[in-house]
């Protein structure tokens, strides 16, 4: 398939200058002005839009196998394809969980004919019950290189350190691997359905304070120290957390982190009405969390924007808040909601209405992150994390150079749309952006040279 | 009802005591001393909602707070539906939804819900046309409490000056230093009663033991908080206790009962230490001997009776706002002057 972008701004971690690119049989053929369509090539209009190499999200649960009624290998590759993503982790919380080499075979199997790249991730212990060590080596093999429990951190402090350990031998040789933690004291978590604080204690719900989380990541900065490990903070939420991940890049140690749309737009005030679509886990957090969020995304110290797309069927939602799963899908949103928190087009498309994309209390000022920012967070440094970046010898988050593999995103950063959840391609419907308006459209989605996504549609 | 407007606001149910607001609560108050004098009648019925059906569905058992609501909705004259929802039908897989459908589709006009889970009337209200009134929602609030404790406190009050209830208004609440005793943070008495009294005026005063408060009280509408019971009583106008709730594991919370009783209990001593006008209140059923000694609830100023007493005539006029506003006024006000036949 041969392809010309034409009319648009190319933006990648080079830089950012007005360009057309030509593709032809899955790479970048050339990168210019004015550039000649090759033969037979579909030309893709992208004027006003920016060209950037596909996003990768580091964090969806893409519920293949076990829960195929949320969503499957396939579907949630489309819905990330229509969200801009050429390349997702899916989290181990499968049925069963990718704890041994015959899940993730299957999982890659699936992926072989998804519409973007699907990376299993492990996870660190035998079922996901903290205990033993899941034969990481094995996975590694297959290609697994992000490890995590996910759904639940590893409680038990022990049991990470030789996690720890024995990832940073699988590193010396020469298997890439990161351990990623999803932080959350289970002990003071404790039933919780939301964030500790007013709300919670207004609303009569049980609440999970943001020190279930910041122990868990003060503990594991301490492991990491102990052992000269690696770790990867999955979805931190609060203040403190970022400002603990600040102090230990600053000491050295080989830490990152990633933040979700949601956590950088709203609060634990949309949980007001009781709505089960704001229930999520960690917990949508109050106010000054989301400041300080969005002012990490700034500063360095968040590495990544990654959805936590978590599809759950109408009936793990139609309950009560404390029966409800908690999770929202993200891949279709995840673009338009970073790019409304982090940039400057923020409180510009948010008018106080019930469309409004962020909480009331949060519309401060933003960092005011140019788009190219934004989308480096969900793209080449996000790459880089679940290695599988250019330079790590993987094909996503490059340069968009002549010769490299043609993984692109090209976006309308100002266009506005409505959501309907009707119209998303994840097979479940549990967003909280359902009628509210969002800046920042998808249009199309090039993966591995193939137009996946034409003018917002999957095309397959 | 003389007027057409709706007391409680764009609300169509009752969830919480924000829905109505001072306003709100002194209509359901000026409604409730009509009910309350139907209750003196010889007959005391009348044939407001004859023809409509209230359901009470309760997820969670409280026999005196569901015979309250029956005993209301009868006297009103509408038809009672009463659906228990047991633990072991949740267990045959019919989830919460699939109950209030299959309920409401019988034909109802106001659901009476009782839940263990902060929020699940709110949830109901998304799913059905029928009026939902929060019979108690986990922690969260039980607003008709709420309402039959306010009422109960201005009848005692202008009982003593010899006022009309009417001619006050909700003056009657205007500095009145209440202190709520106890279990806040599990208690949805504790919620709805904050709400409702310091819409109304009043200062309240939240006393506990630190580890039965809320982690955070951002937001909530106090006068003060303290840990000291006694140092409290002397300026208190209601003593308002609430009930340990040991079977929602209030117990872990505690050293032990003995302890608790010892220090936030409301004895024969401590009652000495309030003013002598000061009133006595709890939401029952008593621990006697816990959080209110046994001589204590028999004292004259122990409003505990009357409260449960009041509860039928307010949840009567919860009732009859929310599904007699379909009515016309002038219609109503007839239906209400008329005897059952």
């Amino acid at each position: 398939m041969n392809l010309l972008v034409r009319g648009g701004t190319v933006i990648d971690e080079t830089g950012e200058r007005r360009a057309d690119v030509a593709v032809s049989s899955g790479s970048i053929a050339a990168v210019g002005d004015s550039l000649d369509a090759p033969d037979g090539a579909t030309v893709l209009e992208a004027g006003g839009c920016l060209v950037a190499p596909g996003l990768v999200d580091l964090h969806v649960h893409l519920r293949q196998p076990g829960a195929e009624e949320a969503e499957t290998v396939e579907s949630g590759s489309r819905a990330a394809a229509r969200g801009g993503f050429t390349a997702v982790v899916a989290m181990p919380n499968t049925d069963p969980p990718v704890d041994c080499a015959p899940v993730a075979a299957e999982i890659l199997s699936l992926a072989a004919g998804a519409l973007c790249l699907v990376a299993p991730a492990g996870a660190i212990t035998v079922g996901r019950a903290g205990e033993r060590l899941a034969p990481m080596g094995e996975l590694a093999a297959l290609g697994v290189r992000l490890f995590t429990d996910d759904g639940a951190g590893v409680q038990d402090a022990g049991v990470m350190r030789r996690a720890l350990e024995y990832a940073r031998g699988l590193r010396a040789r020469g298997l890439g691997v990161i351990l990623a933690q999803h932080c959350e004291l289970a002990s003071l978590a404790d039933g919780g359905v939301m964030h500790e604080g007013g709300w919670s204690s207004r609303l009569g719900v049980p609440g999970i304070p943001a020190e279930a989380e910041e122990l868990m990541v003060a503990r594991d900065l301490s492991l990491t120290r102990l052992t000269g490990g690696a770790m990867h903070f999955l979805h931190l939420s609060t203040q403190r957390s970022v400002a603990l991940v600040a102090a230990a890049k600053s000491e050295g140690l080989a830490v990152s982190a990633e933040v979700t749309p949601h956590h950088l737009s709203l609060t634990d005030a949309e949980l007001a009405g009781f709505d089960p679509n704001y229930k999520v886990n960690p917990p949508l957090r109050g106010a000054p969390d989301v400041a300080a969020l969005r002012a990490a995304c700034a500063t360095g110290v968040v590495d990544a924007v990654a959805s936590d797309h978590a599809p759950h069927p109408p009936e793990a939602k139609e309950t009560t808040l404390q029966a409800a799963a908690p999770g929202m899908i993200g891949l279709e949103t995840a673009l338009a909601v970073a790019l409304m928190a982090l940039g400057p087009t923020d409180g510009t498309a948010d008018d106080g209405a019930p469309g409004r994309a962020q909480s009331p209390e949060v519309a401060v000022a933003a960092p005011a992150l140019s788009p190219r920012e934004v989308v480096g967070l969900m793209s080449w440094r996000a790459a880089r994390i679940a290695g599988l970046s250019v330079d790590q010898g993987g094909d996503q988050g490059g340069p968009l150079v002549p010769g490299a593999p043609a993984n692109l995103c090209v976006f309308d950063p100002t266009e506005r749309w409505v959501l309907d959840p009707a119209r998303l391609s994840s097979r479940s419907r549990n967003t909280p952006w359902a009628g509210r308006t969002l800046t920042g459209r998808v249009r199309h989605t090039v993966y591995g040279g193939e137009l996946v996504v034409l003018d917002g549609e999957a095309q397959r | 009802m003389t007027s057409g407007d709706a007391p409680f606001g764009a609300h169509r149910h009752l969830l919480s005591i924000t829905d109505l607001g001072a306003v709100g609560i002194a209509e359901v108050m000026r409604v409730t001393d009509a009910f309350v004098e139907v209750a003196r009648r010889p007959i005391p019925k009348v044939p407001a909602l004859r023809g409509r059906t209230v359901v009470t569905l309760f997820a969670e058992e409280s026999t005196r707070t569901r015979l309250s609501f029956e005993a209301a909705a009868r006297r009103l004259s509408a038809d009672v539906l009463s659906f228990s929802m047991d633990h072991s039908s949740v267990k045959k897989g019919e989830s919460l939804r699939d109950t209030v459908e299959t309920v409401t589709a019988m034909g109802v006009d106001a659901l009476v819900v009782r839940h263990p889970e902060a929020g699940a009337p709110h949830q109901v209200a998304r799913w059905v046309d029928a009026a939902v009134v929060n019979a108690g929602d986990g922690w969260h609030e039980h607003p008709t409490q709420a309402l039959l404790d306010c009422y109960t406190i201005r009848q005692a009050l202008t009982e003593r000056s010899g006022i009309e209830p009417d001619a006050v208004g909700i003056a009657a609440f205007d500095g009145l230093r209440v202190a709520v005793v106890g279990d806040i943070r599990h208690s949805r008495v504790a919620r709805s009663d904050v709400l409702a009294l310091s819409a109304l005026g009043a200062e309240v005063i939240l006393v506990a033991p630190g580890s039965l408060l809320p982690t955070s009280l951002q937001g909530w509408p106090l006068s003060a908080v303290s840990n000291d019971l006694d140092a409290v009583l002397g300026t208190v106008d209601v003593c308002y206790l609430l009930r340990l709730q040991l079977e929602r594991g209030a117990g872990k919370f505690l050293p032990s009962v003995r302890e608790y009783a010892s220090s936030y209990g409301l004895t024969a001593r401590r009652a000495a230490l309030m003013p002598e006008h000061a009133l006595i209140m709890h939401p029952g059923p008593m621990n006697r001997g816990v959080e209110i000694a046994d001589e204590v609830a028999h004292l004259p100023r122990s409003l505990v009776l009357r409260q449960v007493s009041n509860g039928v005539a307010v949840r009567m006029a919860v009732l009859f706002i929310l599904l007699g506003s379909a009515t016309a006024p002038s219609e109503a006000e007839a239906l209400l002057d008329m005897t059952a036949e």
